[in-house]
């Protein structure tokens, strides 16, 4: 027996890690790792004196630790840093408990307020964290204090497992989703079911009447948008409004969240004019991860931290 | 800060909120509470904070729905023992439960 063709999958977004060529980490006192072990993602960030240095975006498997170092590793990997040099390191998001180079967990709700509020800058008042298996509204202060949050944690719909799931089913990669759900003749009504198995055999219905993929998609998308909605109405939303998590990158739903709220999202730029200038990298799929780092560097100074490795 | 715990789903909201500006962590919630849900311990959404807090505990959390009912109107016609118990006011339950209970609510 031969196997045809190997299985594509089009769920599978690509990995990246960067460096910062600036900063030279030996010079740095207080060097810091937040590890934000998700459902579906894991980042890792390096920050030194709470400058971001380095991160890791790599895909979570079933084994958290596992990922946890792969994250890990994947951040170090063009840094000539080792993981003894990292003073401090913080764990959160589902798998906070399980990273094995964390000394302390924080949850991941605390670390997206934290994170949103130095990506985007103290203005923040309402982050909406579009994570891999949960949505979370959460109004902060302009230090990034949590001030009220709200979760909806029940189940995958409206998250980006849901669109993973989606692009696999009608074959169109996951980062292609969002612009090409705009290239329509007609917006359809939004996929009325909330569940993904639902949803997944409703598109299929529509897939077989002939509806064009495009349609589909934005039609997806807006039941997406809709659903959170319904969180965000709950909570009130501020400006500035922001978005973090994997789903901020699929203007598909946030497009479409943004004419529903009447609210626009805070434009996806560094708050700190330096790192505007010099155009490091912004991916909101790293606020977890930041807030962590940020936390661990905030408890060092204060000489709360709970255990730390070098003198 | 305003905590909510819980969720909404398609037969309607069950979110319980705490504010944990009015928590003292008494833990008289916590005695009164018919399945057990709540808790004392350290915040952990506002690490820096030192003094105990009352919380879900986090397994049960999306069992809201199930605990908490029981002792929501049509169940009951007093204040959940929870609400009851709190000296500072600082648990409530979603909408549905507040327009029911608005003349008792009050009181508290």
């Amino acid at each position: 027996m031969v196997e045809r063709e190997k299985p594509v999958e089009f769920w599978r977004w690509p990995e990246t890690n960067w460096v910062n060529p600036d900063i030279d980490w030996k010079k740095g006192k207080f060097i810091t790792a937040g590890v934000d072990v998700g459902s579906v993602s894991t980042q890792a960030v390096i920050m030194v004196d709470g400058e971001f240095f380095a991160f890791g975006n790599t895909r979570t498997g079933s084994d958290s630790p596992y990922s946890a170092q792969k994250g890990m590793d994947y951040a170090l990997e063009k840094t000539h840093l080792k993981l003894e040099n990292i003073d401090y390191c913080i764990g959160t998001g589902y798998g906070r408990v399980n990273v094995p180079m964390a000394q302390q967990a924080i949850t991941e709700i605390s670390c997206h307020a934290k994170g949103a509020n130095f990506m985007y800058g103290p203005e923040v008042r309402t982050v909406m964290d579009m994570g891999g298996q949960d949505c979370k509204a959460i109004n902060v202060d302009d230090r990034g204090k949590v001030l009220n949050f709200m979760m909806n944690d029940k189940c995958a719909a409206g998250t980006g497992r849901g669109m993973e799931v989606f692009a696999d089913l009608i074959h169109v990669p996951v980062w292609e989703i969002g612009p090409r759900s705009f290239q329509i003749a007609k917006e359809l009504p939004p996929i009325s079911s909330t569940c993904v198995v639902f949803a997944k055999s409703e598109v299929m219905g529509l897939l077989e009447q002939g509806i064009p993929e495009n349609e589909i998609m934005a039609a997806y998308c807006s039941a997406m948008a809709h659903r959170i909605m319904e969180l965000l109405k709950r909570l009130g939303v501020k400006e500035k409004f922001v978005i973090t998590g994997g789903i901020a990158k699929n203007e598909g739903v946030v497009k479409r969240l943004e004419k529903e709220l009447g609210i626009k999202t805070a434009e996806k730029v560094w708050a700190n004019p330096n790192y505007r200038k010099k155009n490091y990298p912004f991916d909101t799929q790293l606020a977890g991860a930041i807030g962590a780092a940020l936390f661990a560097q905030a408890l060092l100074k204060m000489g709360k931290a709970k255990s730390v490795k070098k003198t | 800060m305003i905590a909510n715990y819980g969720f909404k789903d398609g037969s309607g909201d069950w979110f319980l909120t705490l504010d944990t500006d009015k928590c003292n962590g008494c833990g008289k919630c916590v005695e009164v509470c018919p399945p057990k849900i709540l808790e004392i311990g350290l915040d952990e959404i506002d690490i820096f904070r030192e003094e105990p807090v009352a919380s879900v505990k986090s397994g049960e959390r999306k069992k809201i729905r199930y605990h908490c009912a029981p002792c929501k109107p049509g169940f009951g016609s007093e204040l959940p023992p929870c609400v009851a118990a709190c000296e500072f006011a600082a648990i409530s339950h979603s909408d549905g439960w507040k327009k029911s209970y608005k003349g008792l609510r009050q009181k508290v």
